[in-house]
């Protein structure tokens, strides 16, 4: 008779097409006792409908307050190879760009020190060392690093930046998103690795409006590529579509949200009002290769998303319309660095960016950071007259001076 | 001592020589079959295979891809933010046998145009501590479920699903087309020795976002008032005497119609349609289910192009409901601090 198995749930997430993590964790499981007692403890999770892991403790590496976030399982007696099952965060390449060499360094290095289980990619965008034990994480780095990896962030720091696949493989792209985010994950090396603020800060960057790494929902600066100038169209290509059976007003010119688009079916052209167009991508998105984005390209500086926990979830607002976005990136290094100073000032514990600016009002942020309040800021102007007054404005008035 | 501050290593090395040599001179994107795609600049074409994964990889499969990538690709492969492999490399004829490579290990070709992409999500059970569910569980019971919808083109837009494994909502969940949200219901049981031990008493009141936490200072602990406490969780962060997990009574919450891109409209935000759904493992039959008829009343109604909220604003949330049959309650109207400009303002509306 068969032997019975000791993860009759677990095994039924072995069956169905899709790729089971089941099966991840047995393969892991066949020659690592770490693995073999995590896939214990999620079997009685299965059972008991609850997690088995403890609050983190202050585990870590030298030199650094962040990178690794410490697990410790409820059941220590049953499965003592995941006592101490640590996370560590592996700094990953722009863009999520990898040589086989480089991830067949990461695997043997996990294999030495750790369960042999990894998350490709995290949801920040670090690639994950799932487990190990406080002993391995020095020598685990101590191995990172003479390949040139890092560990990426944790706690109260600056989260690994991220970005989209940019100029990389992407037309849509309107600054270097790799460049950039691999430059200012270097120069803000000291805010990732050594937690100083009251939370948790984001800084994710995306080529272009269609935003592929979700920097308008949860990054406290979100940096979306944009342009200023006009987008370009080919009527040569516009035909092309037309015959390959594009029903260009229905699928384009309907569809755009500021009804900036015109098609002259006689023509057969494609013009667009410019100055009404809003840059939202979908037209290009349609029609790649006969829709091109104007030359003068930059970015939107958002800032404030968050997920839900705990004053609700915030989408990010604009707060720079247009930054041209070229290295060395000072003007985003020196307004960052700006923010950052503001709300280490301002927040509360546990409070991100864009809850702080919310508690204390975006016009007094403004004014303490040094940015001119600009229409495309709001939808809409307040609807209330409650507005706090610098006092300083009113004596000046009242002194006959100009206001500021 | 190992040198610290490395950084991430430079992209710029991971480069096949097809994108250096194209490198921000990209000219336009094909889209040759699903889970294929085909960008042509000056230098040629870049074929990309995207496959899904299960985000939680062994080593073993991390070195069983890179074979694929070293013999197919010449060794260039990247990751997508949602958990895709993409196999990178500018030979057509290599395309179908990367595919027929995938195939083999069990990797699913697709998530490109109007299919549905691989889940973002959390790690619930595996190694989170405040999850209410487990998540990597439930992404593969309802991806086997909608496997077709990864593999075939055949939505009328892109879709966007994502899993949180608390009300912390990690994982852009709460701008997804579809988001899986897993829920406490009951207020924190207290452990007061441990409360004792481990906590800063004033922290913990204060990071209450409702107020419902209040010191108790003769038992040197604090006590919760019940009917202010929305579930959220922050309590039990902040200290591990606050439990909030209960295996009776959590379960999922269903939310739908957010997005992130600027494409016609705004992004938004995910919406509840769904308060509670048993928490039901190993394989959460009413998740998938609720899922599954969530992505075909989509599929059915929708105009060609539309992402999920997209066509919910349409047809305004009302006809949605009548539309789904999904059952409307008192639990589906906002009651904490923003929730006035989801208001009805107006006598339009549809029966």
């Amino acid at each position: 008779m068969a032997e019975e198995s000791k993860t009759p749930q677990l095994d039924e997430l072995e069956k169905g097409p899709w790729p089971s993590f089941v099966t991840e964790i047995k393969k892991a499981a066949a020659k690592n006792e770490m693995s073999a007692d995590l896939l214990g403890v999620l079997e009685r999770s299965y059972e008991d409908k609850i997690g088995h892991w403890k609050h983190g403790g202050i585990v870590g590496v030298k030199g650094y307050g962040g990178g690794v976030v410490g697990r410790y399982t409820d059941l220590p007696e049953e499965f003592p190879h995941v006592k101490e099952f640590h996370t560590m965060r592996i700094a990953a390449p722009s863009g999520w760009f990898y040589k086989t060499s480089a991830l067949r360094d990461l695997c043997d290095i996990w294999e030495r020190h750790g369960s042999q289980i990894t998350n490709v990619h995290g949801s920040t965008g670090d690639l994950i060392f799932l487990g190990t034990t406080t002993e391995e994480l020095q020598p685990t780095f101590d191995d990172l690093a003479e390949k040139g990896f890092d560990l990426g962030g944790s706690g109260s720091d600056l989260r690994s930046p991220s970005c989209c696949v940019g100029p990389g493989r992407c037309e849509y792209a309107c600054y270097d998103t790799l460049d950039m985010c691999y430059d200012i994950t270097h120069e803000f090396q000291d805010e990732l690795h050594r937690p100083m603020w009251p939370y948790k800060s984001k800084i994710k960057m995306s080529g272009c409006a269609n935003d592929c790494v979700a920097a308008a929902a949860r990054a406290d600066i979100s940096v979306i590529g944009t342009w200023r100038d006009t987008l370009t169209i080919d009527n040569d290509e516009v035909k092309k579509y037309v015959e390959e059976g594009l029903n260009i007003q229905e699928a384009v010119v309907d569809r755009c949200p500021t009804k900036c688009l015109h098609y002259d079916e006689a023509t057969g052209e494609l013009s667009v009002n410019g100055a009404e167009c809003t840059r939202c991508m979908h037209c290009i998105n349609v029609m790649c290769k006969a829709i091109k984005q104007g030359q003068e390209k930059g970015a939107t500086i958002l800032m404030g998303a968050k997920s839900t926990i705990v004053k609700s979830a915030f989408m990010s607002w604009v707060l720079v319309p247009f930054m041209k976005m070229e290295s060395p990136y000072t003007e985003f290094k020196d307004l960052v660095n700006t923010i950052w100073d503001w709300w280490d000032e301002n927040g509360k514990t546990r409070e991100r960016l864009g809850e702080t600016v919310y508690r204390i009002g975006m016009g007094k942020f403004l004014r303490e950071v040094g940015l001119e309040a600009v229409p495309q800021m709001v939808y809409r102007p307040r609807a209330n007259p409650y507005v706090f007054w610098p006092e300083e404005e009113i004596l000046a008035e009242a002194n006959g001076g100009a206001t500021a | 001592m190992a040198k610290i501050d490395n950084g991430p290593p430079d992209y710029r090395n991971y480069l096949p020589d097809i994108i250096k040599e194209n490198y921000g001179k990209w000219e336009y994107h094909e889209r040759p079959r699903v889970g294929v795609l085909k960008h042509v600049g000056p230098a040629g074409a870049l074929y990309s295979v995207r496959v899904g994964e299960p985000r939680l990889m062994s080593i073993d499969s991390i070195r069983d891809i890179c074979d694929i990538a070293d013999d197919l690709c010449d060794g260039y492969l990247r990751f997508t933010s949602r958990n895709n492999i993409e196999f990178l490399t500018p030979k057509e004829e290599n395309v179908d046998k990367i595919i027929e490579r995938c195939q083999e290990l069990g990797y699913p070709v697709g998530g490109t145009n109007g299919s549905l992409s691989n889940i973002v999500h959390t790690q619930g059970w595996v190694h989170c501590h405040t999850p209410a569910s487990d998540a990597s569980g439930i992404v593969k019971a309802v991806m086997d479920d909608l496997y077709e919808y990864f593999t075939e083109d055949k939505l009328p837009h892109k879709l966007h699903i994502a899993m949180a494994c608390c009300l912390n909502m990690c994982g852009a969940a709460h701008c997804s087309d579809i988001s899986i949200v897993a829920v406490h219901r009951t207020v924190p049981r207290i452990d007061h020795e441990t409360v004792r031990k481990s906590s800063e008493i004033p922290s913990l009141v204060a990071c209450c976002p409702t107020g419902a936490i209040r010191p108790d200072p003769a038992n040197k602990s604090v006590k919760v008032i019940d009917e202010r406490c929305m579930y959220c969780g922050n309590c039990y962060t902040m200290s591990p005497g606050m439990h909030i997990m209960d295996a009776e009574h959590d379960g999922l919450a269903i939310m739908i119609g957010g997005k992130v891109a600027t494409a016609r409209s705004d992004p938004k935000f995910s919406r509840m349609v769904i308060p509670f759904l048993p928490n039901n493992p190993p394989r959460w039959p009413e998740v998938t289910e609720a899922v599954r008829h969530i992505v075909e009343v989509w599929a059915e109604n929708a105009h060609k192009g539309e992402r999920l909220g997209e066509w919910v604003d349409r047809i305004g949330w009302e006809r949605f409901f009548t539309i789904s049959g999904i059952p409307f309650s008192d639990k589906l109207i906002d009651d904490y601090i923003f929730s006035r400009e989801t208001f009805r303002t107006s006598s339009a509306f549809k029966y």
